[in-house]
């Protein structure tokens, strides 16, 4: 019954690369020591690991031993903006489309939201006076790239806004959604942590990267055997880690190509919706925005039944993201963004990567739209 | 048949989707997502979400969960809410039912081409005298006809209730016989919205503004105190401040003055109830009501009267006088062997 299926879903996780899986493959078996031990297979792990830092390093353009590896973008997110204000004090600042794992340690902490303009980049003027109006600001979060909608902030402008009114402020940017599609050595130029997580660049689940720069010190999250030089204890995920090496190390050597094939063929398909559905819009169309992610808002329809019925015809996309029920919530990010709420019902999030195909996007188009077509003909929620 | 079944993660649904699903049906179980605030009972908890998508995979269906939480807040919440504020007592789970249950999601199956809506209630829905409507569940003691009377025209062509030719021992017997996480969970028995820890006034009482009343006998002696006016309730007769003495009750709540009137339960009887808010099962019902039994609360006893229409609703003249129902209450007439659903509508303020 089920078709196979067509995945639309790579900012959510993407399919292991086929790099990622030989390495854990060769290093999972034969290297299972304990890095930190005093013996020969330790020392093998020690290895692995060591080379797999020097690669990451590489791909990131910053040193070998400002790279911390973690379990993953949440952790990433929250040992930049806890670590900074358990250690420094002050205040949290962080932009209102950031991602819950950033959004909710800045709101824990009761710290400042800053606004977003309409295409959902932060607003710089308000950034600006927030910073300005408080002297204890200790880390201020702008993500890279927003995971709903694809747009990509001027971290240039950030870092230059807030070196000039917070310069003691760590500067974190959490480039999960960014791996894919940006060169990370502009994006690291500008900032003081950058966060990453391996599943969302076909590395395993469950890994992460924070790059932290030399001089700057975080509260450790996790503390235990003082591992990563004491900014995260924790026995290292070898297998992990080298699978997370690995598949950066295709990402970036893809990069380029990547972004010219898919983002024609996003483009392709969001023309073709667009085209064929009156109620279909672009999200943030006119913004900088990364060539993987297509967002569009179905108006007068419920993106719970558009993905229901996508679902059925072997489509997997997403809307925003989901509560502990499995239920969709409503997007925080469309709505900082000012999208009415009849707008946000009908978002649907399209991600292409890796293993998308032309012919996956023809099929998923034409399932789109006739998908969409049939809810706006069955006369859509009261 | 494609049937969408909305599952509660109770043992009642769990069977109605099992039972669905051995009659060679197309089975998608659904959750939906109700409210969203906190509590621990009822039909919203991520643990019955858990149990409803347990039951699924291990039957092997599909799940789904739909959030409802912002319709649900609208119809059933904030409704609530205000009808305390105005001094009714409201029926949530008829609410539920009127406006997402057998409304929105009916409506959202057949868009996405479902054949068929299951729930897990105690009803059955029958052909009497050539047209469909609800009857009463096999099992008399957990009948849930009177919660679900509001479904009508096409929709009950369209809604199945697989276990409401069970009786609740032989649910509970054949979750259990299909090794079903669920069989032995307890019944919900509360509105789902409300914590046990925190209970009705807790939750009102965040949301609205109480005023404490005075308790007058009928000869306007003060009598005692009550601390929250919208709270009492027709026909009360504990957390008066009454002490001992005779078996008196709420006959009058005068919400304006924060008085309220206590008395002996011959106070309460009445020979009439208007209501509004009328439902018929097909649209000339209306017109062919007459002689019905009326049932005024969730398993509550049955009165024969006659219901006139009038210009906004209907008159029940009771056969014999009854005690007062509660304005906000639901009634639901009932045919002459008490079995089938004839019409319904709400106790007027």
């Amino acid at each position: 019954m089920v078709r196979p299926s067509i995945y639309l879903d790579h900012a959510a996780t993407a399919p292991l690369r086929a790099e990622a899986r030989g390495a854990m493959e060769r290093h999972g078996d034969m290297v299972f020591a304990n890095p930190s031990g005093a013996h020969r297979a330790s020392r093998e792990a020690r290895t692995a690991i060591d080379e797999a830092r020097d690669s990451v390093a590489g791909a990131i353009g910053c040193a070998p031993g400002e790279v911390v590896f973690t379990s993953g973008g949440t952790e990433g997110a929250n040992s930049a903006v806890l670590g900074a204000v358990r250690r420094h004090g002050g205040t949290a600042v962080c932009a209102a489309s950031e991602h819950h794992a950033v959004l909710h340690c800045v709101e824990h902490v009761g710290g400042e939201v800053v606004a977003v303009d309409a295409t959902g980049r932060v607003d710089l003027d308000h950034l600006s006076s927030v910073l300005a109006a408080r002297n204890d600001v200790s880390v201020v979060s702008v993500m890279a790239v927003n995971n709903e909608t694809g747009v990509v902030n001027d971290l240039a402008a950030v870092s230059q806004v807030v070196r000039q009114h917070a310069p003691g402020a760590v500067l974190h940017t959490d480039a999960v959604q960014a791996a894919c599609w940006l060169e990370l050595a502009p994006l690291w130029e500008r900032v003081d942590v950058l966060t990453l997580s391996a599943h969302k660049f076909g590395g395993p689940k469950g890994t992460g990267i924070m790059a932290v720069r030399e001089g700057v010190h975080l509260e450790p999250l996790l503390m235990g055997g003082g591992q990563e030089r004491d900014r995260r204890s924790g026995t290292h995920n070898v297998a992990g880690i080298v699978g997370t090496a690995a598949a950066l190390e295709t990402t970036v050597r893809d990069r380029a190509v990547e972004c010219a094939r898919l983002g024609a063929l996003r483009d392709e398909m969001t023309g073709r919706i667009t085209a064929a559905l009156a109620c279909a819009t672009e999200t943030a169309a006119g913004a900088p925005r990364i060539p993987g992610t297509a967002h569009l808002c179905f108006e007068g329809i419920e993106n719970e039944e558009l993905l229901y019925l996508l679902d059925l015809e072997g489509v997997c996309a997403s809307a925003a993201s989901a509560c502990a029920s499995g239920a969709m919530e409503p997007s925080h990010v469309l709505a900082a963004m000012g999208i009415p709420r009849e707008r946000v019902r009908g978002s649907l999030r399209l991600s292409l990567g890796h293993t998308t195909t032309a012919a996956e996007i023809a099929e998923a188009t034409g399932i789109i739209v006739a998908a969409a077509q049939r809810l706006a003909t069955a006369g859509g929620p009261r | 048949m494609k049937v969408l079944v909305a599952m509660s993660g109770g043992v009642d649904s769990s069977v109605a989707a099992l039972v669905l699903r051995d009659q060679g049906h197309d089975v998608t179980g659904v959750t939906m997502r109700l409210w969203g605030g906190e509590s621990d009972t009822g039909c919203c908890s991520v643990s019955d979400v858990d149990d409803a998508r347990r039951v699924a995979q291990q039957i092997g269906i599909d799940h789904l969960v739909f959030n409802f939480s912002e319709a649900f807040d609208e119809a059933v919440v904030a409704p609530y809410v205000a009808a305390h504020v105005a001094g009714t007592t409201p029926n949530p789970c008829i609410e539920c039912n009127r406006h997402l249950k057998f409304s929105a999601l009916i409506e959202r199956a057949r868009r996405l081409g479902f054949d068929a809506v299951a729930t897990g209630h105690h009803a059955r829905i029958e052909s009497v005298d050539g047209r469909r409507r609800v009857c009463r569940g096999a099992d008399e003691n957990k009948d849930q006809s009177y919660v679900v009377h509001m479904i009508c025209g096409a929709d009950l062509d369209y809604v199945v209730f697989p276990v409401g030719t069970m009786s609740k021992a032989d649910v509970r017997a054949v979750a259990a016989r299909a090794g079903l996480r669920t069989a032995a969970k307890p019944d919900s028995q509360d509105v789902c919205f409300i914590g046990s820890r925190t209970g009705r006034a807790g939750f009102l009482g965040s949301r609205m503004e109480f005023h404490a009343g005075e308790v007058r006998d009928e000869s306007g002696r003060a009598v005692g105190e009550v601390p929250a006016v919208e709270l009492v309730t027709l026909g009360q007769r504990r957390g008066l401040g009454l002490g001992g003495g005779d078996k008196r009750y709420v006959v009058a709540i005068d919400l304006p003055s924060r008085r309220v009137t206590v008395g002996g339960d011959e106070h309460l009887l009445v020979g009439t109830t208007r209501v509004v808010g009328l439902v018929w099962p097909h649209a000339d019902d209306a017109a062919r009501v007459a002689e019905v039994l009326v049932q005024g609360s969730a398993h509550g006893a049955r009165a024969g009267a006659r219901v006139t229409l009038a210009d906004d609703g209907a008159e029940i003249v009771w056969d014999a006088p009854q005690r007062r129902i509660s304005p906000g209450q639901s009634v639901v007439f009932y045919d002459a062997s008490d079995t089938a659903v004839l019409g319904g509508g709400i106790v007027a303020g």
